[in-house]
C-alpha cells in the first residue's frame, strides 16, 4: 500500500538518524570508557596510599599479612614523590613525578608492562638499559622521552639510545623535615634511559619517571631504619567485587593500624586511605567529569533530536494520509484496523531503517580510522589533532546494548509518530477527514 | 405502503456546524423515506446541505439530532462493529471527488472493500473471486484494459466509474452517490447516469443521488428538494 517515494525518504531519514546516533554515541562512549580504562590501567584495583610525601612505615608487614588473603591477586609497594629531572649534557630541566616501583610486582597489579616499548615482554628488566644492563635505569613517561608526529605516532629507534638523566629529589625525615646532610643522605642520582612508558594519559606520560624501587626509596629519604612507602597498589582476583574488596582491605588496614599503634611513627599510618582505583584517580577523572556531563547531555540531545525527527517524519506522513484514512473508514474498515495498518507500516520502516542505520554505522565505524588518515593525507583534515590529544585511534568498539537501545528507540519513535495522527484521523467522522485537500 | 418496502428512513435530522462562536444550521429537521429499488435524486442550491445529508444517511457523519433507520435498524444507536459492517456491505458510497486511493491500482481500489471485511487468511480464500468480480464490474463499465492503471492515470469520468465499481463490489442494497457527475462534462455525466439507470432497472438497485443539475435529476424516478434545511414538498 505504501510503495511511494515518501516511504523511501522516511526510511532514509530514519536510517540517517540511527546511523548518526550509532556513530556518535559509540565514539563518545568509546572516548570515555577509554579514558577510564587508561586511568584504571595506570593504578591497581585498590590502592592503599597517603598523600603525604613522608609516606608510611611497616608496609612490609602489611604486605605479608595480606598475602594470605584469597581475594588478592598481587600487591606492590610504590614510592611517589616529586623531583627535578635534568638532561645530562644540557642545562634544561623539568619537574617530574617520580614513581619508585618494583617492575616485576608492579606489572602484576597494573598494566605497566604494556605501556613499555623495549621491555613489553620482560617488565622485570624494565630498569636495565639495553646498552648496559648494569647501569641504574629509568623509565620515562613517553612525552618526556619522545615527541609525536602529526599522526600521533612515536618513532622509537630499534634499540634504546644511551642517555643519562639526573634526578634531584627532596628527601624528608619521618617527621616531615628536610633530611640533613650526612646520615647517608642521597638527593641526587644519575639514571640511564632504559625504556619509556605510554599510558595514554597525557598528564602521566608527560610528567612521570619510573625509578627502581630501592633507589627511589633512598632518594626520598624513606630507606633506613623504618622503611617507608607512599602507596601499596593491589590487584584483586577477577571474580571479586571491587567495592567489597576495598571494604575488606579497609578492615584489614584498620586492624593492622591498631596493632602498630605503639610503634614509632605509627601516626603516619593515620594519613593512609584505602581507595578503589576510581576514587584514587578521582582528581584525574574529575577533570573530565564536566566533559563527561557535557557528553551525556549531548547524547541525550542527539537521542531526543533523532527521536523527534523520526516522530515528525511519521507525523507528517500519516497526517497526509488523513484523506486515505477517511476513505478506508467510509468503506467500513475499523478504527483498530486502520491504526494497525499504520503501526505495521511504521514498524517495518523502523525495523528496516534501524537495520540499515546500524549496519551502515558499524561499517562506517569499522572504517573510521583508515578514513580519517586518508582524509588527513589527502586533505589535511583531522578530527583530533594527535599532537594534542592522547588518543591513537578513534574509538569504534561496538556495544550491542547501545545499538539495541538505539534501534528500539527508533522503532518506538516511528510507532508513536504514526500512532498519534493515525488515531486522531481514525477517530474523526469520515466526512470530516475526507474534506481535507478536496481540491 | 408496506413498511417492509422502506429500505432507508430518516426522521427529524438536524445538523449544524460551529464556525467560530456562531452556529451554522444546515439541516433543520429533514424527513426522508426511500423505497427498495427506488431511484431518487436530492436537489438543492449549493450549500443547502445535500452532501451533509447524504453523509449522515451513509453514517459518514453524525447528526446532532434525529434518527436514521436502515431496514428497521437505528443506525446511530448501533455499535461501531455494526456501523463498519453497514458501511462495508450495506451501502455503497460514490463521492463527488472519487476518493480513490492513489497508491492502489484500479483493480485493487475496486476490491478493497472485500479485502477490508476479511482477515488475511480469509482474504486469500476469496481473493480470486473478488478479482473476478472486480474485473466483471470493470468490463461492465468499459474499463477492462485499465485494471493495472493508477487512479491518476485515468480521466475524471473513468475515475468515477471506478468509484462506482468499488461501491458495488459487495452488492450493497443501497447506493448513495454525491454529485457523481458534478466534475464531468454533460456527455460523460450522462454516461455515468446511463450506468446508474441500468443498475436500477436491470439489478433493481436502490439509488439515492445528490445533484444540483436539473437535467440529471430529471432522469431519476423521484426528485427530493432540499431548501432552508428541510425537504421542500411544494411542486415546482
Ligand atoms: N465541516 C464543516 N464545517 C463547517 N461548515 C460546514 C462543514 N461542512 C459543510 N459546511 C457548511 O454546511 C453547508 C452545507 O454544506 P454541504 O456540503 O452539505 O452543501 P451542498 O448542498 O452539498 O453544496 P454543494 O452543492 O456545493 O456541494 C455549507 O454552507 C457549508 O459551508
Ligand atoms: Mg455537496
Amino acid at each position: 500500500m505504501f510503495k511511494r517515494r515518501i516511504t523511501y525518504l522516511s526510511i532514509l531519514s530514519v536510517s540517517l538518524c540511527v546511523f548518526m546516533a550509532v556513530v556518535v554515541i559509540t565514539v563518545m562512549t568509546g572516548l570515555l570508557v577509554d579514558f577510564k580504562e587508561k586511568n584504571h590501567n595506570y593504578a591497581g584495583d585498590c590502592i592503599i596510599s597517603t598523600d603525604s610525601l613522608v609516606g608510611f612505615p611497616y608496609y612490609q608487614q602489611f604486605l605479608e599479612s595480606i598475602s594470605k588473603e584469597t581475594f588478592i591477586e598481587a600487591a606492590s609497594p610504590v614510592i611517589k614523590s616529586y623531583a627535578i629531572l635534568s638532561y645530562q649534557g644540557s642545562y634544561s630541566n623539568t619537574n617530574v613525578e617520580i614513581m619508585g616501583i618494583d617492575p616485576a610486582s608492579f606489572s602484576k597489579v597494573t598494566n605497566f608492562a604494556d605501556t613499555l616499548y623495549y621491555h613489553k615482554n620482560q617488565p622485570a628488566a624494565a630498569f636495565e638499559p639495553s646498552y648496559d644492563t648494569q647501569l641504574p635505569g629509568c623509565v620515562l613517561g613517553i612525552d618526556l622521552a619522545l615527541s609525536r608526529d602529526q599522526f600521533g605516532k612515536y618513532s622509537h629507534s630499534d634499540f634504546a639510545p644511551m642517555a643519562a638523566f639526573e634526578i634531584t629529589s627532596f628527601p624528608l625525615t619521618p617527621k616531615g623535615a628536610p633530611a640533613r646532610a650526612g646520615l647517608g643522605l642521597v638527593s641526587n642520582k644519575t639514571f640511564y634511559y632504559s625504556d619509556d612508558s605510554h599510558s595514554g594519559l597525557a598528564k602521566v606520560d608527560g610528567s612521570v619517571v619510573y625509578l627502581p624501587f630501592d633507589h627511589a626509596q633512598q632518594l626520598c629519604g624513606m630507606s633506613g631504619q623504618n622503611k617507608r612507602v607512599t602507596a601499596i597498589h593491589i590487584k584483586i582476583k577477577d571474580n571479586s567485587d571491587l567495592d567489597s574488596a576495598a571494604q575488606k582491605l579497609q578492615y584489614l588496614w584498620n586492624d593492622f593500624k591498631a596493632s602498630k599503634k605503639d610503634l614509632p611513627y605509627a601516626s603516619l599510618l593515620n594519613n593512609v586511605k584505602v581507595q578503589t582505583w576510581k576514587q584514587f584517580r578521582r582528581a584525574s577523572i574529575a577533570a573530565v567529569e564536566t566533559e563527561q556531563i557535557m557528553m551525556i547531555l549531548s547524547f541525550i540531545f542527539i537521542a531526543l533530536i533523532s527521536i523527534f525527527i523520526v516522530f515528525v517524519v511519521f507525523y507528517m506522513i500519516v497526517s497526509h494520509k488523513r484523506k486515505d484514512i477517511g476513505i478506508l473508514k467510509s468503506i467500513g474498515i475499523s478504527k483498530i484496523n486502520i491504526i494497525s495498518i499504520f503501526l505495521l507500516f511504521a514498524f517495518f520502516v523502523g525495523l528496516l531503517s534501524s537495520l540499515i542505520g546500524t549496519v551502515g554505522g558499524i561499517i562506517f565505524l569499522g572504517k573510521i580510522n583508515p578514513l580519517e588518515s586518508w582524509l588527513y593525507e589527502h586533505f589535511g583534515f583531522q578530527l583530533w589533532n594527535r599532537m594534542v590529544y592522547a588518543i591513537d585511534l578513534i574509538p569504534n568498539k561496538i556495544e550491542i546494548e547501545v545499538i539495541f537501545v538505539i534501534a528500539l528507540a527508533a522503532i518506538l519513535a516511528c510507532l508513536s509518530g504514526s500512532a498519534i495522527p493515525a488515531y486522531q484521523a481514525a477517530k474523526m467522522q469520515p466526512a470530516e477527514s475526507l474534506q481535507v485537500n478536496q481540491l | 405502503m408496506n413498511e417492509n418496502n422502506i429500505i432507508l428512513k430518516a426522521e427529524n435530522i438536524h445538523k449544524s456546524y460551529k464556525i467560530g462562536a456562531s452556529k451554522l444550521k444546515v439541516l433543520k429537521g429533514v424527513d426522508l423515506e426511500l423505497k427498495k429499488g427506488e431511484f431518487a435524486a436530492v436537489t438543492g442550491a449549493s450549500g443547502s446541505g445535500k452532501s451533509t445529508l447524504l453523509h449522515i444517511l451513509g453514517t459518514l457523519d453524525k447528526p446532532d439530532d434525529g434518527t436514521v433507520i436502515f431496514n428497521g435498524q437505528q443506525l446511530f444507536a448501533s455499535s461501531d462493529k455494526y456501523l463498519n459492517n453497514f458501511r462495508n456491505k450495506k451501502v455503497g458510497f460514490v463521492f463527488q471527488f472519487y476518493h480513490l486511493l492513489d497508491e492502489l491500482n484500479v483493480l485493487e481500489n475496486i476490491y478493497l472493500p472485500v479485502m477490508a471485511s476479511k482477515s488475511i487468511f480469509g482474504w486469500f480464500a476469496v481473493k480470486k473471486q473478488a478479482r473476478n468480480k472486480a474485473l466483471e464490474l470493470l468490463s461492465m463499465f468499459g474499463l477492462e484494459d485499465r485494471a493495472k492503471h493508477k487512479p491518476y492515470q485515468l480521466s475524471g469520468g473513468e475515475r468515477q466509474r471506478v468509484a462506482i465499481a468499488r461501491a458495488l463490489i459487495n452488492d450493497p442494497p443501497l447506493l448513495l452517490a454525491d454529485e457523481p457527475t458534478g466534475n464531468l462534462d454533460s456527455q460523460t455525466g450522462n454516461g455515468i447516469m446511463d450506468v446508474l439507470e441500468k443498475l436500477n432497472t436491470q439489478a433493481n438497485q436502490t439509488i439515492l443521488l445528490v445533484t444540483h443539475d436539473k437535467n440529471i435529476a430529471k432522469r431519476a424516478e423521484r426528485v427530493i428538494k432540499l431548501k432552508n434545511g428541510k425537504i421542500d414538498n411544494t411542486k415546482g
